[in-house]
């Protein structure tokens, strides 16, 4: 009881006090794409670092949050894990890199090559066996992304279908629950940010990256921009931005963070 | 620390007085709260609700809000199966549980098993969702594909009120008064006469009450069921089908929703709302008639 009340006193003093702790020091807040928060979150904490007496504030919730949260000014810089739409057009975009949208299936699964036709047919539930694309005799498990998220937006694009179209057996949200439903149905495929996926692929997840349009789902293709199925991942801002977050983004697009970009799996972009 | 002892013999009516009115403003934001959520609930989807007809909930050909599609029907149903199927396991198993410590087990062994149960009911939420997803889904895919499914959700679900429905009807066993066990004893019945005859009716209200608090906490959970259930919009046919309740299409697309899709996010809220509301209403009803009988 006593210690109930003391952690409720000290909630209440929280409340009360950490709006002056906020002010005391210099604030940035980011919020959006989940592509892009991890990446945003490592570049933050050595900004930090580097500057001593700020603090930036990184929280996820999608592209489009991210552009409603800076247009109503809750956030200070969105995360948008796409181009603008053009509605969306008058913000400012800084791209800080590259990524890509990869197929993915198991480890174990035979049929290594998909073109676009027998995607959008595995997609609007045409083909609903591997053995018909070369694969063994199972069903196949479809798996689709969530509505409202741009990975979406972007596949559909790509296979010029509606998501009315789209047949799914499971609707994931983020890219590592697609990684782990893949990871663990051998007859499933999905897709995922190349970044995400390469980086489990390579500890040992066994999941498989298709090539798309017969380039192969590599962060390299995603660089020379060959792979057909890549995108921005932008910062935007509602203004030019000026005092700190301006020297965040430029930061954020400095040679100073390549590493960090690099690590993630995604391509850097550089600014001169 | 002698002063923080309150004086039994002599209680000041005063600070008596004190507290009865602590107590009604304290309740009086526990009330308020709920109307509060309602409230919000109505304002948030009011732009939706102005806009379109209601009917179009559950007439509407599916669930593309995108498409300006808003078809709840199927969640509704995916949200009572689950939750409907999870009670139907966890009712029997969590009452036979409760009688086991109550009446048969050694007190060693009870006291093992009551902590047993106890951690289980401990357990966050996405711990169960996260070993539905990596160990449970994998293994119904062998037997039957996809393998996320209503029953992945049942058997989660399950797991997770258990403990709820084991805890309370023991709480309600061990509230039977023992004159009425001793004076059954001594009548002669059996000890299953007793449990059946004497115990399990005077325990009755407790034992729904648990129930009651496990429905509505099967409606409501969100991260385990979203991670097992596979979360496609239909209506399912057999348990090996993939659903979506109600609470995951929140989860799932709140984060990405603006306008209208938030609007219509915000009415599946309000459909768990009325559905917790209906369900309590009913269970109040139905022990008010069983205290009328006894």
């Amino acid at each position: 009881m006593k210690l109930a009340m003391a952690s409720a006193v000290m909630f209440i003093a929280g409340l009360w006090w950490s709006p002056v702790g906020n002010t005391a020091a210099q604030k940035l807040v980011l919020t959006g794409a989940s592509t892009i928060a991890p990446l945003a979150g490592e570049i933050a904490r050595r900004f930090e670092s580097r500057h001593p007496g700020t603090r930036i504030d990184v929280q996820t919730g999608g592209s489009s949050r991210g552009i409603n949260d800076v247009r109503n000014g809750t956030a200070d810089i969105g995360m948008v894990s796409r181009d603008l739409k053009p509605e969306e057009r008058g913000l400012r975009t800084h791209t800080i890199a590259l990524d890509g949208v990869a197929v993915i299936v198991h480890a174990s699964n035979p049929a290594v090559v998909l073109n676009r036709r027998q995607l959008i047919d595995i997609y609007t539930g045409k083909i609903v066996n591997w053995k018909e694309v070369g694969g063994v005799n199972s069903p196949i498990t479809v798996v689709n992304k969530a509505e409202g998220r741009s990975t979406l937006e972007l596949f559909l694009n790509y296979l010029n279908l509606k998501n009315s179209e789209v047949k799914p057996h499971v609707i994931i949200g983020d890219n590592s629950q697609g990684i782990k439903t893949v990871a663990g149905n051998r007859n499933a495929i999905g897709y995922v940010s190349i970044g995400a996926a390469a980086y489990e692929a390579k500890h040992g997840t066994p999941i498989k990256l298709l090539p798309l349009d017969g380039v192969a789902a590599t962060v390299a293709n995603v660089r020379n921009g060959t792979f057909p199925l890549s995108r921005p991942l932008n910062l935007v801002t509602r203004a030019v931005p000026g005092g700190l977050a301006r020297e965040f983004i430029d930061f954020a697009r400095s040679m100073e963070v390549h590493d960090l970009v690099e690590a993630q799996y995604f391509v850097p972009v550089t600014v001169d | 620390m002698t002063w923080s002892k309150p004086n039994i013999s002599f209680p000041s009516p005063s600070i008596d007085a004190l507290f009865l009115w602590l107590l009604r403003i304290a309740s009086g934001i526990a009330a308020g709260l709920v109307l509060l959520i309602l409230f919000f609930l109505l304002a948030e989807s009011s732009s939706l609700l102005r806009d379109i007809q209601p009917v179009r909930f559950v007439t509407d050909p599916s669930w593309q809000p995108t498409e300006r599609a808003y078809n709840l029907a199927p969640m509704l149903s995916g949200t009572l199966y689950a939750a409907g199927g999870a009670l139907l396991l966890a009712t029997p198993l969590g009452i036979a549980s409760a009688l086991f410590v109550a009446y048969y087990a050694p007190p060693q062994v009870a006291g093992i098993y009551r902590r047993l149960v106890e951690l289980l009911a401990g357990v966050p939420s996405v711990v169960y969702g996260f070993w539905g997803l990596t160990t449970l889904v994998p293994l119904i895919n062998q037997l039957h594909p996809p393998g996320a499914s209503l029953l992945a959700g049942i058997l989660v679900l399950t797991l997770m009120i258990l403990p709820t429905i084991a805890l309370t009807a023991h709480a309600a066993l061990l509230a039977v008064p023992d004159e009425y066990l001793r004076g059954a004893a001594a009548l002669g019945m059996s000890r299953w006469g007793i449990i059946r005859g004497v115990a399990l009716p005077t325990a009755r209200m407790g034992i729904t009450a648990g129930v009651i608090l496990a429905a509505g906490r099967a409606i409501g959970e969100t991260m385990a069921v979203l991670m097992v259930t596979g979360n496609v919009v239909q209506h399912a046919s057999s348990v090996y089908d993939p659903v979506r309740t109600l609470a995951a299409n929140i989860a799932l697309e709140m984060p990405y929703a603006v306008s209208d899709h938030r609007a219509a996010l915000f009415v599946s809220g309000l459909a768990l709302m009325v559905l917790v509301i209906t369900l309590w209403s009913a269970a109040a009803r139905l022990g008010r008639s069983w205290h009328g009988t006894s």
